[in-house]
């Protein structure tokens, strides 16, 4: 089985103005390519520090971290930023669309920034609009839209370019249940493939059986690592 | 990312707004400001500019400036005929004397005695009459802003305009009769004094009784001999002062500049409205920046380098910057249009417009920077922060 993510022995150290707040404490995962990852733990347990050194936009302090067997810490910035370009899409919490830019326009910037032009650009975006079911609101601003909405313009950003890894964060957290689990069966549904990695960032239990594996962190470490099932049984006995 | 960008700018409709009419207002005080400044200055030697026919102005060796007049004896006028390389020499008489009104009352003006042949120095454009008529007994010039304001007729109307003279009224100049015979268009002097023109021997007994009367010699310079040599040689002849128009027009501006406190006062003025403007557009700017940061730790993330982002925000600059620029600089000229025909002092030469495009250029390099240093450090994983 081929890796998308292998982290050995990671940690992170914040220096929060002098008080040193350990955030990874010598992780180790390996997320395999076309799973469906979940980070589930409690509020500050280092899921988002995780995924944020995982995606290449956090470097660790110690340990190593590889994505699709590439060290993105042994990588100049600038390579580091191509290669984010290329192979991540991100969907984050808050949607983080630009609020002056329409749903194509939003969708077009990962294209944009990988040398496209703007108009091919936004042409392929209407089109993966359509795929997640807003290709006849290609022209509203976030602000026209509805969270839901707004969550599906932002998947269909992460994957416009294709990307081989799709980091989460929270993407249901925003959103009331019925939506929620319209957003991951749909997500599931358009972003999997045998080629592509999602790893989410989630507390929302309702959307764990979306998962091929969970994670459960606390205090900077990994406490299991197991399938839906087992995982479900765990937490269960844990409540 | 160049439409990325601009939309970033605009979206926020009160932020640009408020970041434009900043450096608006910078550039209008920037441009208007020195504008009004430069009228003023100009005014300075105004009357020297509007004689337009003499190569040279001879004068007392003390003179600082135009209005300084230290009389000459009316021998020097021949003295200076009889330097080689002058083709002529006439005489002009320049003071302030008290003008008699219809009603009774006084007004300093600017009497110019022109030489009685050949009434060489006379005013620039007629707009009545004729400059010959001064030829005619106790006839005078007027001109036109004098004949309108300072020198007309007082309304049977309570608090109505002043009647403007015309030709054929009469004023009183020390006890003498003046008789209007043209009204003439002079360019504004700094006092904004009436200017009356007549003869040099009328001006003679217009004046106080003194000794020397003679103010200025005009001189013209045979063809083709070197102005600057000439000059050299009438004032190593007679000791007196000889300057070029150019020369005599920068010493009186030199005198102005470092004699009175107008340069420091529009100084200051110009300063505040850098300050003021950098300070609205700037914050506006930075504040705008602030507020994006998340968007540009957004793009961070998905793969923008420093370089774009940079490209982005100094496209943002440079586009509210023309905007402000243009506006500031349209309004000034608007200002300029209106206040066309009024006392205000108002000149806007082409190197006004570099000066404000230095002013403005710098306000927005200064909140580029700034919002760019903020940007360059941010971290992309601010965009997991909720």
């Amino acid at each position: 089985m081929e890796l998308a993510v292998s982290c050995k022995n990671v940690s992170k150290v914040y220096d929060t103005g002098g008080q040193k707040v350990t955030a990874l404490n010598c992780i180790d995962l390996d997320i395999i390519i076309g799973e469906l990852m979940m980070l589930v733990g409690p509020s500050g347990c280092g899921k988002t520090t995780l995924i944020s050194v995982v995606a290449g936009i956090l470097d660790q302090d110690n340990g190593s971290c590889e994505l699709f067997g590439e060290n993105l810490q042994d990588m100049s910035s600038k390579d580091k930023l191509n290669f984010r370009a290329r192979n991540i899409g991100f969907v984050f919490q808050s949607f983080n669309l630009l609020p002056s830019l329409n749903a194509a326009e939003n969708v077009s910037i990962p294209l944009i920034l990988n040398g496209m032009k703007r108009f091919e650009a936004e042409r392929k975006a209407v089109t993966v609009l359509e795929q997640v079911g807003l290709g006849d609101r290609w022209k509203f601003l976030p602000s026209q839209l509805s969270g839901g909405q707004q969550q599906r313009v932002a998947i269909a950003r992460a994957l416009v370019h294709n990307p081989r890894l799709i980091v989460c964060d929270e993407p249901t957290s925003a959103l009331d249940h019925v939506t929620g689990q319209n957003v991951m069966t749909m997500l599931k549904d358009v972003a999997m493939h045998k080629e592509r990695t999602l790893v989410i960032v989630t507390h929302d239990a309702r959307i764990f059986d979306f998962a091929d594996r969970i994670a459960e962190m606390d205090d900077g470490h990994i406490v299991t690592v197991g399938g839906i099932k087992a995982k479900k049984l765990s937490l269960n006995s844990a409540s | 990312m160049n439409h990325i960008a601009l939309k970033m700018l605009m979206g926020d409709k009160g932020k640009y707004i408020g970041i434009i009419m900043g450096l608006t207002f910078a550039s209008l005080i920037m441009t208007q400001q020195p504008a009004i400044f430069v009228g003023l200055m100009s005014r300075s030697y105004s009357f020297i500019s509007d004689v337009g026919l003499p190569d040279i102005w001879v004068m007392d060796a003390k003179v600082q400036f135009v209005d300084d007049i230290k009389p000459l004896q009316d021998t020097e006028l021949y003295r200076v005929r009889g330097i080689s390389g002058v083709e002529w020499a006439t005489p002009m008489y320049k003071g302030l004397l008290k003008v008699r009104l219809t009603d009774g009352t006084f007004q300093t003006c600017i009497v110019v005695g022109l030489d009685d042949s050949t009434l060489i120095g006379g005013p620039p454009v007629m707009i009545e009459g004729k400059l010959d008529n001064l030829r005619n007994s106790d006839s005078v010039v007027v001109d036109i802003d004098g004949a309108r304001d300072k020198l007309g007729k007082p309304s049977p109307t309570p608090g109505a305009a002043p009647i403007p003279l015309k030709i054929g009224d009469t004023l009183e100049i020390n006890d003498r009769r003046a008789i209007v015979a043209g009204i003439a268009k002079v360019t504004r002097t700094f006092q904004s004094q009436p200017v009356i023109y007549t003869t040099y021997s009328r001006a003679k007994s217009y004046a106080p009784k003194e000794r020397k009367l003679l103010s200025f010699v005009l001189v013209k310079a045979k063809k083709g001999q070197d102005i600057a040599e000439l000059t050299r040689r009438i004032t190593k002849t007679t000791g007196l002062a000889a300057y070029s128009q150019a020369e005599f027009q920068e010493l009186t501006y030199e005198y102005f500049m470092h004699n009175t406190g107008i340069p420091i006062n529009f100084g200051i003025s110009v300063l505040l409205g850098f300050i003021v403007g950098a300070a609205i557009a700037g914050q506006t700017f930075y504040n705008f920046t602030l507020e994006n940061l998340r968007q540009f730790g957004v793009l961070k993330a998905m793969g923008a380098s420093n370089l774009i982002l940079l490209r982005m925000i100094l496209l943002q600059a440079v586009l509210v910057g023309s905007i402000g620029y243009g506006l500031g600089v349209g309004l000034t000229a608007l200002f300029g249009f209106a206040m066309r025909n009024t006392i205000l002092a108002f000149k806007f030469p082409w190197q006004l417009l570099l000066f404000s495009g230095t002013g403005v250029s710098l306000i927005c390099i200064f909140a580029a920077f700034i919002s760019i240093l903020k940007v360059i450090r941010l971290e992309p994983a601010i965009v997991f922060k909720g």
